[in-house]
């Protein structure tokens, strides 16, 4: 048992002293979600708004005064006549425009429905609609909250889509970025760790010792199951923390499907390794097998709803495409356990066969 | 099988597929030798040493290794047996003392046994002033007689040293042959394999492999009288070229 225990401790000192590996550890996945949260946020900001107002009265004044206070338009033109729009967008200066009607309070004091048109620079079908959107919920807002005394408004916008609320993204792309953290601690880190020390000639001395092959297989990936383990716990406090990200299951259960989903990840290190005899070969196959699949075909960054079939069915062997279903619909969901035994038993059954396999290969090594 | 034969290998064969790595060889190494193992790349050397040292399982033969079968008894062969390649097996990152307690507890020693016997071993390398040093920072010749020294710690029955010395200067592969020569006076046996054919005259008894069969076997003195040749370097050379037919008189 202590030598078990004096390769967990070398396997510690290595990660310890390893100063880039340590910097990786640490600070990835502190830096992910910022840089998910912040920068890679599909909400929009900063929206160049024209505004084409050819009769101001109290209401379009009070819509325009809401427009101003969203925090997210910059009005950059007010022109009464709405043929000076063609030109404000050609050349980019704006990005958006509301028009009014003429006699737009007139109109709604009549109890007549009052015309606004909302038009969005769609170059960018996505930011496009979201600025449509944005603008239509202004409207709404001023709707619902006009004073009861005018009697009931009616502003009839010509797009409507629901507004998402600015937190969303953040929302979907922490348990992705979980599943990608882990990708890179427990896979790459394992790979590279183990072809390190048969670069060095260590694992040879190790392997003519009396150690059996599963105490070197548990002395190596247990410190970075902890390492694993740590940084999940890191990144869910930090996304609830800093982006209020809900955690409405289960953390046990989240924490707990962790675990596998890190086994599954160290088999896939531990199956690299035994392939490759260099690190350079074990990062590119780390890179490869595992942190591409992970970031395009677990429905982290991209939908596997709109993926074409092909794609859709080599989703299905990606472990982390399973991890991000269960991890989102525990922390947005809020399910449990009877809701989620599918994707978990697939989970489970990858670990069973990969730790199965690694060890296996790492045997099989040892006959060459 | 005789008391005091530290190996003892008999007809040992090992197939890949169709290719034969190594075929039928025969030969013993008694207690307390230094027996050197000669071949050129790809003649079966390594192939044979991982079947000495329990790594690979022979396809045919018998082997045993300080007493134990290798095939059915590969667990014990281990704990008798000590190991260093030409890649010295230490730690860069870790401190000397700290590559001593690693190695000392997976033979498991007891925490007394490490602190005395690396403090010998410190001692007689005269590395006691290294000993919180980083193994990277001490310079080679010394990383690699402290492998040697380690790879020595637990008292194996048997070491095998797999191209100890590549890439080191002849002054300090003349001290770590002095080291070796301690070890086989303290009853260790040694099992070398090296590329310098100045180090093979150094051997008790050396054995040339070529095409996975051994191609002469005997002390040095014996193998330049019975081949004519003035020197080891030149009868390897004899055999291990590709035309020349490996047959002369029984060693």
């Amino acid at each position: 048992m202590s030598a078990l225990l004096g390769l967990l401790r070398k396997e510690v000192y290595h990660i310890l002293r390893d100063r880039r590996t340590l910097v990786v550890i640490v600070a990835l996945p502190v830096l992910q979600v910022i840089i998910f949260g912040y920068a890679i946020r599909t909400d929009v900001d900063h929206v160049r708004l024209a505004i084409v107002d050819p009769a101001p009265d109290t209401v379009t004044l009070g819509i325009r005064a809401r427009f101003a206070a969203a925090g997210v338009f910059e009005d950059v033109a007010l022109v009464p006549r709405i043929e000076q729009l063609e030109d404000l967008f050609r050349r980019g200066a704006a990005q958006g425009a509301v028009v009014f009607e003429a006699g737009f309070a007139e109109r709604l004091a009549r109890g007549l429905p009052a015309g606004l048109l909302i038009v969005a620079d769609a170059t960018e079908p996505n930011t496009g609609s979201i600025v449509a959107s944005y603008a239509t919920a202004v409207v709404q807002g001023y709707q619902q909250e006009a004073p009861p005394s005018k009697g009931a408004i009616h502003i009839v916008p010509s797009v409507r889509m629901r507004f998402n609320p600015t937190r969303e993204s953040s929302n979907l792309f922490v348990p992705g970025l979980m599943a990608f953290v882990l990708t890179i601690i427990s896979s790459l880190m394992t790979a590279i760790s183990l072809t390190r020390e048969k670069e060095t000639g260590t694992l040879e001395a190790l392997l003519v010792s009396p150690l059996r092959p599963w105490q070197i297989i548990v002395g190596k990936v247990a410190p970075y199951l902890v390492v694993g383990f740590a940084s999940v716990v890191g990144v869910i406090l930090e996304a609830r923390l800093v982006f209020h990200v809900p955690l409405r299951g289960s953390l046990v259960l989240l924490l707990a499907e962790g675990i596998v989903f890190i086994l599954v990840s160290l088999s896939l290190g531990i199956l690299i390794s035994a392939r490759t005899s260099s690190q350079r070969v074990a990062m590119m196959g780390a890179l490869i097998g595992t942190m591409l699949p992970t970031m395009l075909l677990s429905g982290f960054i991209f939908p596997l709803e709109s993926m074409p079939w092909p794609l859709r069915a080599i989703s299905v062997i990606v472990p982390a495409r399973w991890f991000v279903l269960v991890a989102r619909s525990i922390m947005l969901k809020g399910v449990g356990l009877s809701y989620l035994w599918q994707p978990t038993l697939v989970l489970l059954v990858m670990a069973l066969v990969l730790l199965t396999a690694s060890t296996r290969a790492f045997h099989e090594r040892l006959d060459q | 099988m005789s008391g005091d034969l530290a190996i003892d290998v008999q007809d040992l064969t090992r197939r890949f597929g169709a290719f034969t790595a190594v075929g039928g060889i025969t030969f013993n190494v008694r207690a307390g030798e230094v027996f050197g193992f000669l071949g050129a790349n790809g003649a079966g050397k390594t192939t044979a040493i991982r079947m000495l040292t329990g790594l690979l399982a022979p396809s045919s033969g018998r082997a045993t290794v300080a007493g134990h079968d290798v095939a059915r008894d590969a667990e014990r062969v281990k704990r008798d047996i000590g190991y260093m390649s030409q890649k010295f097996s230490l730690y860069e990152d870790l401190t000397v003392r700290e590559n001593i307690t690693l190695y000392g507890g997976i033979y498991d020693l007891r925490d007394r046994e490490i602190r005395d016997r690396s403090a010998r071993m410190l001692a007689n390398l005269q590395l006691e002033h290294a000993a919180d040093q980083f193994v990277r920072a001490i310079p080679l010749g010394w990383r690699q007689k402290l492998a040697f020294s380690v790879a020595l710690l637990h008292q194996p029955k048997v070491v095998f040293l797999d191209e100890p010395t590549s890439g080191v200067d002849p002054i300090t592969r003349r001290q770590f042959w002095e080291l070796i020569y301690d070890a086989a006076a303290g009853g260790t046996t040694v099992l070398v394999t090296t590329h310098y054919m100045d180090e093979a005259e150094y051997c008790d008894r050396i054995s040339i492999m070529v095409d996975g069969r051994i191609g002469a076997m005997g002390t040095p003195a014996e193998l330049k009288r019975d081949f004519k040749v003035s020197s080891i370097d030149d009868l390897f050379v004899q055999l291990a070229r590709p035309t020349g037919s490996a047959q002369g008189p029984a060693a």
